[in-house]
């Protein structure tokens, strides 16, 4: 006999009432994160020069600063769902687990954010 | 507190020191450090949209000797998170779980990411990019 509820088990959300979210987001953006972090590394590898003009003229491709925007964009998701889990780990106290988790969001949205905008600065040259 | 000290299940430390928990804690002590490298990337490209001056300070930091330690530590932290990342994902998949299997590839991911990153750092040293 299970002691699972008909809709619980529908569900198949377990206690914690997430199920495997969280999870297979990682792996769906670390998949995404190969090709887009790779593209990054050789592009600036093949850059004939780390000058601003060089690196300047590079990201004003339409091309560089779409995939630029996308790295960022996976790259902070990713991050937030990894260090999410460390501090779920390791911070035990229920306000200090909430209130880290918070500041870590609000910092996560910041980062990127300026990162995106940027990105979009050198794309639209202002 | 009881009076004397009770029995405790045995904790991490009765453990065997191995490959396999090495490097699944340098897995999330590495994505720590890359988490870190994210507020220097937005300030790199916030320094690049504010025009040549403000990128040539950022460019200073980066390039001086504390900066070049921390990038050459953020480069290897990337290159082993990407290969162990990738042998993580083999397994989530079903392959790889036989012991020399596991031993083989938890090699191939620390020392290739040591290679590559030798090599990354010896191509921008070489073309004199830096």
């Amino acid at each position: 006999m299970s002691l699972r509820s008909p809709l619980g088990k529908v569900l198949g959300m377990g206690s914690a009432k997430d199920g495997t979210g969280h999870w297979w987001a990682q792996r769906v953006s670390a998949v995404a994160l190969i090709p887009l972090t790779l593209w990054f590394m050789f592009s600036l590898l093949a850059l004939p020069a780390l000058d601003y003009a060089t690196v300047r003229a590079w990201l004003s491709f339409p091309w560089s600063g779409f995939l630029a925007v996308l790295l960022v964009a996976v790259l902070t998701y990713h991050s937030y769902l990894g260090t999410t889990e460390v501090i779920e780990d390791y911070v035990h106290s229920a306000g200090m687990k909430l209130l880290s988790l918070l500041l870590l969001r609000f910092l996560y949205v910041l980062v990127g954010g300026a990162s995106i905008f940027a990105i979009l600065r050198v794309a639209f040259g202002s | 507190m009881p009076a004397r000290a009770r029995p405790t299940s045995p904790h991490l430390e009765i453990y065997r020191w191995q490959i396999g928990n090495s490097l699944s804690i340098l897995h999330r002590l590495t994505g720590i450090a890359l988490a870190l490298g994210l507020p220097a990337l937005a300030y790199w490209l916030v320094s690049l949209a504010g025009g040549e001056q403000s990128y040539a300070a950022a460019a200073k930091v980066f390039a001086g000797p504390g900066g070049l330690v921390i990038l050459v530590g953020w480069t290897f932290a990337f290159l082993y998170h990407l290969l162990n990342g990738i042998r993580h994902l083999f397994w989530d998949v079903g392959f790889g779980f036989e012991r020399t299997q596991r031993h083989a590839s938890g090699w191939f991911a620390v020392l290739g990411a040591l290679g590559l990153t030798l090599g990354v750092w010896a191509s921008l040293w070489h073309f004199a990019r830096l």
